[in-house]
């Protein structure tokens, strides 16, 4: 018997009152979800039942129960009151997928902080603009990250510390830095919980769009309503589970569903802090018993490479559910899933913005593959039509992805930028900026984004932060940065260059150019290619015209050129 | 051999160590551990075609074959060969 049992009777009778009665929750009540995710497990008996079995890279094995989470995040909570850091003060995680990642998210959100979850990988302009944005006053970071935090430090007179969870003893901290190992410090048994009510802050995660500097998603303690209740129903998490994200808590998938609804669950979770590798991930898989895995469509395509030998080289019969997120999931990868885990990956649409899922394909439910699958009961979508943003009604026509408001974890504005947050809505629907037909039967069908944003890998990436880091490097002096097809990450980044006088493309340059952007911002937002062009498509004003570059990456029709300037 | 193995390991150690103590050596496992992953290993494949004037095709470019040092040297070798 599934969790949610029947979708359609759920539909019919749907309350979010529903997870607050499960959750001990009623209106005006303290909600922290750093309590719920362990102290309270705890308060019902399960204090010693395993909360997270970590491997990192080199295969050292750690395990912690729930009551070692719940003192985890009191020590690291109180730790944190001493350096002064206070409720709705910003803190960033800056972690590789190590337990001190998922334990300090519980002690800041027990303080009252707001936690910054930021993805380790980003290099040093990344971090300095998320960082300036939200004003951050404590960054919790590894050793190996302090390098990229110390070449901004100047730049941010809001930061007052820098805590290094894994100093060693015979290097010399700088400027701001305070090491703290918790390993080495007195566990706390006991801190006051910080009373966050529904509407208090929570979690700022901050996500990239076509135009302007990326934007701080503000959340609530009140998401944690959503959070619980699509974790227990589209993943159908269960006392005795075994649970695996593969998602990295620098992104929202990795706190909603990597942190808060398993662990407001009292379920077990295991994290890989490796690479990927299909073997390695299979072996983990086998060596844990994990029941439950959620993934993302580009290892799946990667699992899909590595071939159906693999599999049968391990034993992943302990597997009983399987889901996706981050792109959509072709109809391939869910039969190829089918035929060789026997179950499909059902697919799960939703946004940092969103903070839940929002459609997905539901144990028990007819799975169309290719499909997004239906709203979660108590979610109101549509597709709108672009022009008068009313309700498509007619099956099968493409139209805007929009949802009711209301839902309890739908972001509460962008951080300092409520403008842009506003734009967000029109006609009282919220706009996901993606475009999709409903088929007859009330499934959904995604077509593509409705803008330029770039989704590589699951992650998005902004045209014009790549194009306005390009401009910077000595030898670019215009550039246009465009998705191009990729089989396994579906989109990749592809740059439109125009070199500078006294500049010739060599063999130096691209590589140049690549690991510019690679330190400056990601490896996610490095160009996988480089196009060197005499001329960038412009308007007679002046705008770049990406659509036409983008059409040309794609085989698409270009489309309407009126305004395209002359040579 | 000794060159390109000291080629590729200098350029391993400028481009993706973020710590200074950590030690990068011919066989540490550069991909599971973390050093490089899957997107920056579009531009490490970049080097090594422009450096030793080879091409690999995107297939044989596996996060295994790219784990180390030495079994980057290997296909490399495999590529120069082949030529």
């Amino acid at each position: 018997m599934t969790n949610i049992g029947s979708y359609d009777e759920r539909v019919k009778n749907f309350s979010w009152s529903i997870a607050e009665k499960e959750l001990d929750y009623k209106d005006g009540n303290i909600i922290n979800i750093g309590w719920y995710c362990s102290d309270r497990i705890c308060e019902q008996g399960k204090g010693d039942k395993t909360a997270l079995y970590h491997e990192g890279f080199t295969g050292e094995q750690r395990k912690y129960t729930f009551n070692d989470i719940r003192l985890a995040g009191n020590t690291i909570g109180n730790f944190l009151r001493k350096l002064g850091i206070e409720n709705e003060d910003r803190v960033c995680l800056f972690m590789d997928k190590i337990p001190e990642l998922y334990l300090s998210f519980l002690g800041v959100l027990k303080i009252g902080a707001i936690v910054q979850p930021l993805f380790s990988a980003f290099g040093d302009e990344s971090l300095y603009v998320r960082l300036e944005n939200a004003g951050t006053k404590a960054i919790i970071t590894q050793r190996k990250h302090a390098g990229k935090v110390r070449k901004i430090i100047d730049r941010l007179p809001d930061l007052e510390h820098i805590i290094i969870v894994d100093q060693k003893k015979d290097k010399a901290l700088k400027e701001k830095e305070v090491a703290f190992n918790l390993t080495e410090e007195e566990p706390v048994e006991k801190i006051d919980i910080y009373p966050t009510k529904a509407d208090s802050p929570s979690v700022l995660h901050y996500t990239s769009g076509t135009t302007g500097q990326p934007k701080g998603v503000r959340h609530v303690h009140y998401s944690l309503i959503s959070q619980y209740l699509t974790t227990k129903w589209v993943l159908d998490l269960k006392d005795d589970d075994i649970y695996w994200c593969t998602a990295d808590p620098g992104w929202v998938t990795g706190t909603s569903y990597g942190i808060i609804g398993p662990w407001s669950l009292g379920v077990t979770q295991c994290v890989l802090d490796k690479g990927f590798s299909a073997d390695s991930w299979y072996k983990f898989i086998d060596k844990y018993k994990v029941t439950m895995w959620y993934s993302a469509p580009t290892a799946i395509r990667s699992l899909m490479k590595a071939g159906e030998e693999l599999v049968k080289k391990h034993d992943l019969s302990s597997l009983r559910q399987l889901a996706s997120v981050g792109e959509p999931l072709n109809a391939e990868a869910v039969i190829w899933s089918e035929k060789v885990f026997g179950m499909p990956f059902l697919d799960t649409y939703w946004q940092t913005e969103t903070g839940c899922m929002m459609i997905c394909n539901y144990p028990g439910m007819k799975v169309k593959p290719g499909s997004m699958g239906k709203p979660f009961p108590g979610i109101e979508g549509v597709v709108l039509d672009p022009k008068s943003y009313e309700p498509i009604t007619e099956p099968g026509q493409a139209g805007l992805i929009a949802f009711k408001p209301g839902w309890p974890s739908m972001m509460t504005t962008y951080w300092n930028n409520e403008e842009k947050y506003k734009e967000k809505f029109v006609n009282g629907w919220y706009l996901a900026g993606d475009r999709s037909t409903i088929d007859k039967e009330g499934y959904f069908w995604f077509i593509g984004r409705d803008d330029d944003v770039i989704n590589t890998g699951g992650h998005l990436v902004s045209p014009f932060e790549v194009e306005s880091a390009l401009i910077e490097h000595e030898a670019v002096a215009e550039s246009a940065v465009v998705s191009k097809p990729d089989e396994v990450n579906m989109e990749v980044v592809k740059a439109f260059i125009t070199l500078k006088p006294g500049y010739e493309v060599n063999d130096d340059l691209e590589l140049s150019v690549m690991n510019f952007i690679r330190k400056k911002l990601s490896p996610l937002a490095m160009p996988q290619e480089i196009e060197y062009v005499e001329n960038l498509p412009k308007t007679r004003s002046g705008k770049i015209m990406r659509r036409i570059l983008h059409a040309k990456e794609w085989g698409e029709e270009i489309g309407d050129t009126s305004t395209l300037e002359d040579d | 051999m000794e060159n390109i193995k000291d080629l590729v390991l200098e350029y391993v150690i400028n481009e993706y160590q973020e710590d200074e103590d950590d030690e990068i050596t011919y066989d540490t496992p550069l991909i599971s551990s973390g050093f490089v992953d899957s997107f920056s290993m579009v531009s490490l494949k970049v080097f090594l075609e422009k450096k030793f004037d080879i091409s690999i095709p995107d297939e044989e470019a596996t996060p295994e074959a790219f784990d180390s040092v030495n079994k980057i040297v290997d296909l490399v070798n495999d590529y120069r060969e082949k030529k």
